[in-house]
C-alpha cells in the first residue's frame, strides 16, 4: 500500500472559502503589478513546496492544466501526490505544454521563453509561472511601469537568475504574447504580468 | 453619441414577479414535483440533459419546471448551471457493447445475434389522441418473458471482416480528444470534436439538416443499421487509487447508420457509418446526429462537397440552441442608438432620391417641351 | 500495493454503492453501526466529469456531454483511507461510499460489510437488472414466414 498520509492531508479546510480568499489576493497582486500581497496560506503541503505555492496551485490548477515542476518540486513524489490529489491537474516534462509552472528554486529554471507564450490569435494560451523567491528585497532593483501602476514602481526580488531583468524586458517586447510571473515567498506574493515593463535598466547602479 | 438610459428596474423586477405568478398558475392546481416531471415527462427530461450537456435528470426537471416547459430556456439554465462546477475529469470512453439494452433494433438485419428489441416505443402506435390519459387510469406493468442470455453483437461486427463496412480506428496513444468546451471553433474540425457538438447540438436543427441528405442534400443513402438504447456503467481512473472506479450507470441512446458508398480515389466501395450517442432515450436526436456526422465526412471520404449538410461549418456553427437562441433573441435588447443611426440614414438616402427623381422629372418635362 | 483480486473486490463494491439508493445505502449503514469517526480528506464535493464515447463504438475517444458526480475522501482514525466517486449530486451517498471504502481496507470488516450490505444491495441491483431484461425480452420480435405457393 502507498503512504497516503502526507499526500492527502494539508488541503484547504473550507475549499470556497479558501480558495476564494487566495484567488481574490492573486487577482489583485496580478492587477497591481509589484505590489506585495500578503496572504497566511490556508494549506500544509509536503516540504519542500512553500505553502504559498501550495495554496495558488490549490486554487487556479485543475484537470484541465498541466503542470511542470522544477526539479526542486518534482523530485518529491509526495509533492507530485499532494498536488495531483487537491488539484486534479496532471504533469508534462515539457515545460512548454505546461499552463502552469511551480518553481521551487527561483535562481536557477529554464529561460522564460521556453515556456508557452500563446499565440497572436490566442495570447491566452500562455503559461503562468508561480516562483518561489528568497525575499522581495535585497535582490536587482527592477523598476517597472504599465497598467495597474502608477507611475512607476520598484521591487528587488531576491533569489532569481541572475540574468532575469534581461529575460523580463525580452518577455514584455513579446507582448501580446509572453508569460506572467507569481512571485512568492513566506506569506506573501508579488505578480509581474507582462505588461509591467521596465523603464530603466540603470536603476540598477 | 451614446445615450445612456435607465429606469426598467422596477418594470424588471415586477415583470420577474408575475413570471414566478404565471409559472405557478391557477394556485387550485397542486404544483408539479420533479419527481412527476422525471417519471412522466422522461423524453423532455433526456433532451434537455443532453442539449444542456449535463447529465442529471433531477437538474433538468427542474429546469424544465423554472422554464415552464420551454425546453430550450430549459438547457439554457442547465448549460448555465453547468458551468458553475469544476471539472474533476474524464471518464474512460463507455463501452456501449456491454449496455444492459432497453430497445435494440436493426433495419438491416433481421436475425441479428441478440434479437430485434423493440423496447418502449412509439413506433407501431397509431399517433391517436387516448382520452383515458386526460384522467388518471389504471396502468398494466409490462409484459414480461425469459431473459435472453445471447449477447447482442454491434452491427459494425457481424459484416466486419469482410471488409464490406469501415471498421473502427482507435489509434494507439492517441493524444486526448479535443474539447469544445474551451477550445474555440476552428475549421476543418476533427470528427471527435464535432461529434461532440452534435450530441448537444439543438434536435430540430439537426432533424431537418439529416431530412435533407435523405431529400437529396448530399445524398448519402442511409440505413439504420442499428440503434440501441439502455444504460451503460461509466468509469473514471481516480489517480489516488491507481484504478478505474465505477461511477454508476446512465441511459444513452447509440446509432449506427450504415450507408452506401460507391468508394472513390481515397477508399474503395463499401458501406461507411455515421455515428449519434445522446444521453437519455432520445432515438430521433441520435439518428439526425449520425445523418450529420457521415454527411460531414464528405471531405475526409473524397465526395463532393455540395450541400449545407456536408459543410461543417455551417453545421457546427449554427447546431447550438444556446447559441443560436442568445443571438436572434439578443434582437430584442434596446438598439435604440443603432436604430436612430439608421434612421438618419434611411432618411437621407430618401432625401437624395427625392431630389434625383425631382431633378429627373424637370430634365422629361424639359425634354418633352 | 494491492492484488489484482482486491482491487477486483473494491472496484465491485464501489460499483454496488455507487448504483445504489441513498436511503438504502443511508439503512444499511446505520443498522452495520459502526459510525466510525474520521477525518474528512476531501469533500464530499460536487463537480463534472466529462463522459467519453469512441467514434463508432470502437474507434477513438470523444467527449459526449458532462455530468454531476459527487466525491469523497475519508481517513479513519485507525488511518484507513477511503475514497468514493458516483453519478449525481448526493454528498451523503458519497460520504457514506468513502466510510465503507475505508472500513473495507481491514478484510476481517470487508466480509462482514460485504455479507451485510454489499450483498443486500447486489442481490436487489441484479434483480432490477433481471426485471428489465425480462421487460425488454417481452418486446423481443419473433419473426415468421408465411408458408406461401402451392405444396
Amino acid at each position: 500500500m502507498r503512504n497516503e498520509s502526507t499526500a492527502l492531508d494539508g488541503g484547504f479546510s473550507a475549499p470556497v472559502q479558501d480558495a476564494q480568499a487566495v484567488f481574490r489576493a492573486v487577482m489583485d497582486a496580478m492587477a497591481r503589478p509589484a505590489t506585495i500581497v500578503e496572504i497566511r496560506p490556508p494549506v500544509t503541503p509536503p516540504a519542500p513546496l512553500p505553502p504559498i505555492i501550495g495554496a495558488i496551485a490549490s486554487t487556479l490548477l485543475d484537470a484541465d492544466t498541466p503542470i511542470w515542476l522544477d526539479p526542486t518540486l518534482g523530485q518529491s513524489p509526495e509533492v507530485g501526490e499532494w498536488l495531483v490529489f487537491h488539484t486534479g491537474a496532471s504533469f508534462t516534462d515539457q515545460p512548454g505544454e505546461a499552463s502552469f509552472a511551480l518553481i521551487g528554486d527561483g535562481s536557477a529554471f529554464p529561460d522564460l521563453d521556453t515556456f508557452a507564450q500563446g499565440t497572436q490569435e490566442y495570447p491566452d494560451r500562455s503559461a503562468t509561472l508561480v516562483i518561489a523567491i528568497e525575499a522581495f528585497d535585497g535582490g536587482t532593483p527592477l523598476c517597472l511601469r504599465g497598467p495597474g501602476i502608477l507611475d512607476r514602481a520598484t521591487i528587488a526580488p531576491r533569489g532569481l537568475p541572475k540574468d532575469f531583468a534581461e529575460q523580463w524586458e525580452e518577455n514584455t517586447q513579446r507582448f501580446p504574447r509572453g508569460v506572467d510571473l507569481v512571485l512568492a515567498t513566506g506569506d506573501s506574493l508579488v505578480c509581474l504580468p507582462r505588461t509591467a515593463r521596465l523603464i530603466a535598466r540603470e536603476m540598477e547602479v | 453619441m451614446y445615450v445612456a438610459v435607465k429606469g426598467g428596474e422596477a418594470a424588471i423586477d415586477n415583470a420577474h414577479r408575475l413570471l414566478a405568478d404565471r409559472r405557478r398558475g391557477d394556485r387550485s392546481v397542486p404544483a408539479l414535483t420533479l419527481d412527476q416531471i422525471t417519471e412522466q415527462f422522461a423524453l423532455g427530461v433526456d433532451r434537455v440533459m443532453s442539449e444542456g450537456s449535463l447529465y442529471d435528470r433531477r437538474l433538468a426537471a427542474l429546469a424544465i419546471k423554472q422554464a415552464r416547459g420551454d425546453l430550450i430556456e430549459a438547457i439554457f439554465l442547465v448549460r448555465a448551471y453547468r458551468t458553475t462546477l469544476p471539472r474533476f475529469g474524464y471518464s474512460e470512453p463507455v463501452d456501449t457493447g456491454a449496455m444492459l439494452i432497453e430497445r435494440r433494433i436493426s433495419a438491416c438485419f433481421k436475425d441479428l445475434p441478440g434479437g430485434q428489441l423493440l423496447g418502449p416505443t412509439f413506433d407501431y402506435t397509431h399517433r391517436l389522441l387516448d382520452e383515458e390519459l386526460d384522467g388518471d387510469p389504471q396502468i398494466a406493468i409490462g409484459e414480461r418473458r425469459e431473459s435472453l442470455t445471447d449477447a447482442a453483437a454491434r452491427v459494425a461486427d457481424i459484416l466486419g471482416g469482410e471488409g464490406l463496412v469501415e471498421e473502427d480506428v482507435d489509434p494507439a496513444g492517441q493524444s486526448a480528444p479535443g474539447d469544445i468546451n474551451h477550445t474555440p471553433s476552428e475549421f476543418p474540425m476533427s470528427r471527435a470534436m464535432r461529434l461532440q457538438s452534435l450530441s448537444r447540438g439543438d434536435e430540430g436543427f439537426l432533424l431537418a439538416l439529416g431530412y435533407s441528405t435523405q431529400r437529396g442534400y448530399g445524398r448519402s443513402h442511409p440505413f439504420a443499421g442499428e440503434i440501441r438504447i439502455g444504460e451503460v456503467e461509466m468509469e473514471i481512473i481516480v489517480p489516488e487509487l491507481g484504478f478505474a472506479v465505477p461511477l454508476g450507470r446512465i441511459q444513452v441512446t447509440e446509432c449506427q447508420m450504415v450507408n452506401q458508398f460507391k468508394g472513390s480515389a481515397k477508399a474503395p466501395p463499401q458501406f461507411t457509418r455515421g455515428y449519434g450517442l445522446v444521453f437519455g432515450q432520445s432515438e430521433r436526436k441520435a439518428m439526425a446526429m449520425s445523418l450529420c456526422d457521415r454527411a460531414m465526412r464528405a471531405e475526409e471520404l473524397g465526395e463532393d462537397v455540395v450541400a449545407p449538410p456536408q459543410d461543417q461549418e455551417f453545421v457546427i456553427s449554427h447546431c447550438d440552441n444556446v447559441q443560436a437562441t442568445g443571438f436572434v433573441e439578443h434582437l430584442k435588447l434596446p438598439h435604440y442608438v443603432d436604430f436612430q443611426a439608421e434612421l438618419g440614414l434611411v432618411r437621407t438616402m430618401r432625401a437624395e432620391y427625392a431630389q434625383r427623381e425631382s431633378t429627373f422629372q424637370t430634365d422629361l418635362q424639359e425634354a418633352a417641351e | 500495493m494491492q492484488t489484482h483480486e482486491e482491487i477486483a473486490l473494491r472496484r465491485s463494491r464501489m460499483s454496488v454503492l455507487a448504483r445504489a439508493r441513498t436511503s438504502r445505502l443511508q439503512e444499511l449503514w446505520a443498522a452495520l453501526d459502526l459510525a466510525p469517526s474520521y477525518q474528512a480528506l476531501r469533500g464530499p464535493e460536487c463537480g463534472l466529469i466529462t463522459l467519453q464515447g469512441r467514434i463508432g463504438g470502437g474507434g477513438e475517444a470523444f467527449n459526449f456531454g458532462e455530468a454531476t458526480v459527487t466525491r469523497a475522501s475519508v481517513r479513519l482514525e485507525d488511518g484507513s483511507v477511503g475514497h468514493a466517486v458516483a453519478l449525481g449530486r448526493d454528498m451523503d451517498k458519497a460520504r457514506i461510499a468513502a466510510l465503507v471504502d475505508a472500513v473495507c481496507r481491514k478484510p476481517e470488516m470487508a466480509t462482514l460489510v460485504d455479507a451485510r450490505m454489499i450483498a443486500p444491495l447486489q442481490q436487489e441491483l441484479d434483480e432490477a437488472d433481471e426485471t428489465l431484461r425480462q421487460l425488454t425480452a417481452a418486446t423481443r420480435v419473433d419473426f415468421f414466414t408465411m408458408v406461401r405457393g402451392e405444396d
